[in-house]
């Protein structure tokens, strides 16, 4: 069954109490949040304050030790493999084979249709069809960031999970990650996004959640004014 | 508490008993005499270690059915257990050999079947030790626990069949071969001994396991909160 | 997405990766050949010994490149994190493994296609008239070795010291295949060549049962 990009609706998420431990090592206490659908969440927090666990769990990586995440559409867990995709720390990319390869590696397993033009479109938006047929192990970093975005976007999920997406990339390629966001918020995708410095695409986000210790310190809702917040970010290097 | 000694007494009442009989209550053996009453806790050991390792499968499966903390600590209570008792099969068995048949090891079904299950759970026991993540060392040790149970009946067939093919001098004589009635009540004895000993020490694995886990999760409190406590002092 | 296509997919992305370096192969074929030339000088076979001898090296030969190919199979999914890419996919955990085991099987399969003749030429054993009884031994035996293989080199991924450990957890489960796949091979290479079959089932018995377990237990090997 091919994954349908624009009829699925609006997908939320949220966070019942949500625990997670390694070991004696606590990664999130007690974290209740609940992200309505086509919210734009920037999530901010020092170096290990839980944010990649959150979205490694809302991504359906990792189990948390006890409570409960639900998607507010009520679809069932196997569906929503289906819309939900994740930017992460590593590349999730094969050195070894071309751009090409990888992307359309995913796109079979994501049971698309139209697998060639898909990922020609995609290379082509990304800015990587001259590099197409190399192996990723010959892409810069800037590179490497911007095929593993692509390849998140490959099936356009309903719910996108981004760990500092915008580290390593170049200006061009930020110039075109804040295009594709604003796209992506403009179709309705539910975007929650880490970060530790200000960027541009930061502009976006709608709400703001500041994690500490594995705790939400300040929320500013779904209603309010992220911008104090974001604010408060020191500027990108 | 008080239960726990009084177990322990009773056990150990039980083990002396067991012993007294194995070396003086039993009859003596026409050809072997003295030495073949090492039989009396060569037997039970075996008896006492695949008694563990089913203990041990029970409680892989049992973890990943309810991934509750208490199942991974019997499951590696059972195995050190286990293996503490393969050990001793493995002793006893070349001490008779040696003076009954002169050599001191040979490769007879149950014996090199003994051996294949010893390096089987100590290799659980090694995988444990190389896993720091207590979830991930749980869950892929009960992995490696349930395809080493499944493997215990093969191993023993294969050799079972390989032997019969290539005869060697059996160890101990089958197990039909025919016991003096005195011989089968301290057999009897013994079994009980040793089975009890090994559950009395499994039962201490565990609550060790479990005052362990106890530890870390207060140990990890304290210092989280002296940590908060830190920050909070920090900022005023 | 039926397992048996998404299994498919990754087993076009394993073979591809391997042929595009051939390391795995390259170096698996060297030291199986290592240990079949160390093997003769220490036991200076003549023809009766090599029929005597021969089916047990070429197994133990099989048992310790096997065990070492099969150790990148997980590990290498390590390096950018692919495997979560491959979890949040809309397949199952047993297409990943599925996957991996056939690219493992075929790696080994194709090892074996010159090691085997090497084998024969080395240690003068002739295979005429045996071969497709060979084959069916060789194509069970292996199969064992990769199923197993492949899971412990899911689990052995995350452990510290992972290339030692995975043959220590490997070799003694393995230990049954080794002697029924030695004496299927034995009664082959007999004056009067047979297929035996108490072996053959017990091989067979063997990778169903481990297949099974495999199956029932990918979720909570793949999760993390």
């Amino acid at each position: 069954m091919a994954a349908s990009t624009t009829s699925a609706s609006p997908l939320g998420i949220s966070f019942d109490c949500v625990e997670k431990r390694f070991g004696s090592l606590v990664a999130l206490r007690g974290i209740s949040l609940k992200i309505q659908p086509g919210e734009f969440v920037a999530l901010l927090g020092p170096n290990g304050a839980g944010k990649t666990t959150l979205l490694r769990i809302a991504a359906r990586l990792v189990n948390p030790t006890s409570g409960q995440i639900h998607l507010t559409s009520g679809i069932s867990a196997t569906d929503a493999k289906h819309l939900i995709d994740m930017v992460g720390h590593s590349t999730l990319l094969y050195d070894e084979l071309t751009a090409t390869e990888n992307l359309t590696l995913f796109a079979e397993l994501y049971g698309l249709d139209d697998v060639l033009a898909r990922v020609a479109s995609a290379l082509e938006a990304c800015g990587l069809s001259s590099r197409a047929g190399s192996l990723v192990r010959t892409f810069s970093r800037g590179m490497r960031q911007r095929l593993s975005i692509a390849r998140a976007l490959l099936r356009g999920p309903r719910l996108l999970l981004l760990d500092e997406p915008a580290a390593g990339l170049d200006r061009e390629g930020l110039v075109w990650f804040g295009a594709t966001l604003a796209r992506l918020r403009d179709d309705g995708c539910t975007v929650l996004m880490s970060t530790h410095a200000r960027n541009e695409s930061l502009d976006l986000a709608s709400r703001a959640v500041s994690l500490v210790a594995g705790r939400i310190e300040r929320d500013t809702g779904p209603g309010g004014d992220p911008r104090p917040l974001l604010a408060t970010l020191r500027a990108e290097a | 508490m008080k239960t726990r000694i009084a177990l322990i007494l009773a056990v150990a009442g039980l083990v002396i008993f067991a012993g007294y009989a194995a070396l003086f209550i039993a009859p003596d053996e026409k050809t072997m005499h003295a030495i073949q009453r090492i039989f009396y806790f060569h037997v039970p050991s075996a008896i006492s270690a695949f008694i563990a390792f089913f203990v041990v499968f029970i409680a892989n499966t049992a973890y990943l059915v309810t991934r509750q903390s208490k199942w991974d600590w019997l499951g590696v209570a059972g195995a050190e257990v286990g293996v503490a008792c393969c050990t001793v099969v493995l002793i006893t068995g070349p001490i008779w050999a040696r003076p009954v048949w002169g050599i001191w090891w040979t490769w007879d079904a149950r014996l090199t079947s003994t051996f294949i299950l010893w390096l089987l759970y100590v290799s659980y026991l090694i995988l444990r030790g190389l896993l720091e993540d207590p979830q991930r060392r749980a869950t892929l040790s009960a992995i490696f626990g349930i395809f080493a149970f499944l493997d215990v009946p093969l191993v023993y067939l294969s050799n079972r069949l390989w032997r019969t093919q290539h005869p060697q001098p059996v160890i101990l004589g089958g197990e039909n071969s025919g016991l003096a009635p005195g011989m089968g009540k301290v057999l009897l004895i013994c079994w009980i001994a040793i089975v009890c000993v090994m559950i009395v020490l499994l039962i201490d694995r565990y609550c060790l396991e479990r005052l362990r886990h106890e530890y870390e999760e207060l140990r990890f409190e304290v210092e989280s909160r002296a940590a908060a406590a830190e920050s909070v002092k920090g900022a005023r | 997405m039926t397992t048996a296509r998404a299994a498919a997919i990754l087993l076009s992305k394993e073979l591809r990766l391997e042929f595009r370096t051939r390391e795995l192969l390259t170096t698996t074929i060297v030291f199986a050949l290592i240990v079949i030339v160390l093997f003769s000088f220490a036991f200076n076979p003549t023809a009766e010994e090599s029929r005597r001898y021969g089916p047990g090296l070429l197994w133990i030969a099989f048992l310790f490149a096997g065990s070492l190919m099969v150790n990148p199979s997980f590990a290498r999914e390590q390096s950018n994190s692919t495997l979560d890419a491959l979890r949040m996919a809309p397949i199952s955990s047993f297409a990943i493994l599925l996957g991996k085991m056939l690219a493992n099987f075929i790696f080994l399969a194709l090892s074996e296609c010159i090691l085997v003749p090497a084998f024969s030429v080395f240690y003068n054993v002739s295979l005429s008239g045996i071969v497709s009884r060979l084959i069916l031994v060789l194509l069970l035996g292996t199969l064992g070795l990769v199923v197993t293989g492949t899971v412990f080199s899911a689990i052995s991924a995350h452990a510290r010291m992972r290339e030692l450990l995975l043959p220590l957890l490997l070799l003694p489960i393995l230990a049954p295949l080794l002697i029924a796949a030695v004496e299927a091979t034995a009664s082959l290479l007999t004056e009067q060549p047979a297929l035996d079959r108490t072996w053959v089932s017990f091989l067979a018995g063997f990778d169903i049962v481990f297949l099974t377990a495999s199956w029932l237990l990918c979720d909570y090997l793949i999760e993390e």
